[in-house]
């Protein structure tokens, strides 16, 4: 799998191509500016793009506009979006156009490195996640929605880590549960909220992260 | 008073107390002059001002009159001529006494005069309380005048004559000067005339003595009359403070930035990839333990490598050492780590309230790298003292940063001392540098301290 980086921190870009490489991946180019990753992601078009949020010569929120930008000229380029902070309104504007494959995830979590090299996967496939963080900043953003008052301890559970990117089976696995057991959940879920049930993963993902959104 | 002086030195902060009066000003002054030629050139001022002030009285009978007979129609541009003249008369009066009291020269107190027609420009000179003060000056300035200069120079003038009555005596016909003090004591012989020679002595000597005094109550009383007022002190004051605060407000704001720049790039990055290599390691471990073992070496040096930047982040906002032992103790500690020989000298009552010892503190450090990096200096010695207000914990803390390098630091060469002046703006604090190319160098920094 082609990887492009862009980390301004030489020992955060070594960690994470030495991270990456020892899992397969092979990483085509390493960056440390927003204007370089535009260039890099319309030369090599990876498969997936690692970028930290804030990189020169702003040092403000440069990689993710840059990313946007990427994406505006090679619409669904799979992005995965790292930073030392999380801020929901980064997540609304790198989810906006709706088209899923990307990710947004503390640096943090890029420790647990099965975890972490799954989400990049993930995000490369065209899946959604978001970093845990996100998902209950969200679900406090609307914890007096009455329609989500409604959902069981369970299915509040099955929401969280639906939202944060996860496949059924992975939640099967997370929760050691089956996976009838969580398409059972699921279903409810989408009954109480109001959403249309689909069979995909992905589309699941995105309708429920769309629904805490607002 | 603890007299914590790295090296022996003699005298208590009483007699450097000295060092605020009038006198710190000749010291602090271009050339010190010998102090027979400050008192001939008070004489000479004396001959400029004394005909000045009877000048002055022309000039504020000029300026009623001209506005008594305003309503001829003459009298409105006569008016505006003499407040030209009247307002440049004073302002030489307030350049004169500034230069003799050392104090920078008050600014222009009067209103901008429209540029209108006369009568606007004449009701706005008229509503001017700058205008009223300038005319009392005037009238009190012919009286006062002859009790100060006036009278050093009738000092000066009967100890001359006097001194030089034999003279005087000889050179004269009989019908004149024969009488030196009234009808009842004629002299009838030059020997007679010499009894006078020792009150001519004494004459000078009180010429001598009250000379520089005198011409400083004259130039007392023009700053009390043509000084600003309370209310043009206020605005200025104000004025200053808006300045000073927007100033802090920008340098706070500018070091919380650098504050989160520097956790983001430093100690937050290091925990990240310890986190990292810890993550990796683990994924390893099973298959390849000697890999492992490199990263665990890493995540190590990261470790100390993240409290190390965490340890100088903290120095920078507050520095331990100075919370434990207070400014003595963390300059003392300052110094230490530094690669030129510093003395540190304290003169300290206990603690000081912490915002000034964090101010003190920092101004201190900011001089003394000033120094280190500019100055190519062999030595460095910094003073502190505290010099309390006569009955009460308030006071005066003076810090002295001097060094033996090549000179030639200004305020506005670098940004380093600017830096220490808006540092020490919001306690009123001020900073003089003596930096003549070639050096020494001295730089002068003080807080006041309120409570």
């Amino acid at each position: 799998m082609r990887i492009v980086i862009a980390e301004d921190l030489a020992l955060l870009r070594e960690g994470l191509i030495r991270i990456l490489r020892a899992n397969s991946f092979e990483v085509v180019e390493a960056v440390d500016n927003g204007p370089a990753l535009i260039r890099s992601l319309t030369t090599h078009r990876p498969d997936v793009a690692i970028v930290d949020v804030r990189l020169p010569p702003t040092f403000t929120d440069e990689g993710l506009r840059s990313a946007i930008e990427a994406r505006r000229q090679i619409p669904g380029l799979p992005i995965m979006v790292l930073s030392q902070y999380v801020e929901q309104i980064y997540a609304r504007e790198l989810m906006s156009d709706r088209a899923g494959a990307v990710g947004y995830l503390l640096k943090d979590r890029v420790t647990d490195v099965d975890q972490f090299v799954a989400s990049v996967r993930q995000v490369a496939t065209g899946s959604t996640v978001m970093d845990p963080d996100v998902v209950s900043a969200l679900l406090t953003h609307r914890s007096t929605d009455p329609k989500l008052l409604e959902l069981s301890p369970r299915e509040h559970e099955v929401l969280t880590l639906m939202a944060e990117g996860r496949s059924n089976a992975a939640i099967a696995a997370r929760m050691f549960v089956t996976e009838k057991t969580v398409s059972k959940h699921s279903n409810s879920i989408f009954t109480k909220l109001g959403l249309k049930p689909s069979e995909d993963d992905n589309r699941r993902i995105l309708a429920v992260l769309a629904y805490l959104e607002g | 008073m603890t007299d914590n002086s790295g090296t022996a030195r003699s005298g208590g902060s009483s007699s450097s107390r000295e060092g605020s009066g009038p006198g710190r000003v000749a010291r602090s002054g271009p050339i010190p002059r010998s102090a027979l030629a400050q008192r001939m050139s008070l004489l000479g001022w004396s001959l400029v001002l004394l005909p000045g002030a009877v000048l002055g009285a022309v000039l504020a009978t000029l300026w009623i009159t001209s506005i008594s007979i305003v309503a001829l129609g003459a009298g409105i541009p006569l008016t505006l001529l003499a407040t030209v003249l009247v307002r440049w008369f004073a302002d030489l009066h307030r350049r004169w006494a500034a230069d003799r009291l050392g104090e920078p020269v008050p600014a222009r107190p009067y209103q901008p005069t429209p540029d209108a027609g006369w009568p606007v420009r004449l009701w706005t000179i008229l509503r001017d309380p700058a205008t009223w003060r300038d005319w009392i000056w005037l009238v009190v300035n012919s009286i006062t005048i002859w009790l100060s200069c006036g009278l050093s120079l009738l000092f000066f003038v009967f100890g001359v004559a006097y001194l030089s009555y034999p003279l005087i005596y000889q050179l004269t016909p009989s019908q004149v000067f024969r009488t030196p003090m009234g009808e009842g004591f004629r002299l009838h012989s030059v020997a007679q005339s010499f009894g006078l020679v020792p009150l001519g002595l004494v004459f000078l000597l009180l010429w001598y003595v009250t000379a520089v005094r005198l011409a400083n109550l004259n130039a007392r009383v023009i700053r009390a009359l043509l000084g600003p007022t309370e209310q043009a002190r206020l605005r200025a004051r104000v004025q200053q403070l808006a300045t000073s605060r927007a100033e802090t407000v920008d340098t706070q704001a500018g070091e919380l930035r650098r504050i989160e720049r520097d956790l983001h790039d430093g100690a937050q990055a290091r925990l990240v990839s310890l986190g990292m290599s810890l993550g990796l390691a683990e994924q390893l471990l099973p298959n390849d333990p000697q890999a492992v073992q490199q990263l665990l070496a890493e995540a190590r040096e990261s470790t100390s490598s993240a409290l190390t930047e965490l340890r100088d982040l903290v120095r920078g906002i507050h520095p331990p050492v100075l919370a434990d032992r207070g400014l003595d103790g963390a300059l003392k500690a300052l110094a230490l780590v530094n690669p030129i020989p510093i003395t540190v000298v304290t003169r300290l009552p206990g603690r000081l309230p912490a915002p000034i010892e964090s101010a003190a503190y920092f101004a201190v450090a900011e001089a003394l790298s000033n120094a280190i990096k500019h100055a190519q200096a062999q030595q460095i010695r910094i003073t502190v003292e505290f010099a309390p207000h006569r009955g009460g914990a308030a006071g005066e803390l003076t810090m002295l940063v001097s060094d033996d390098g090549r000179g030639g630091a200004s305020i506005d060469a670098g940004t380093g001392l600017r830096g220490i002046v808006r540092r020490l703006a919001p306690f009123d604090g001020t900073l003089t540098v003596d930096s003549p190319p070639g050096g020494p160098t001295e730089v002068r920094m003080s807080l006041p301290c309120v409570s």
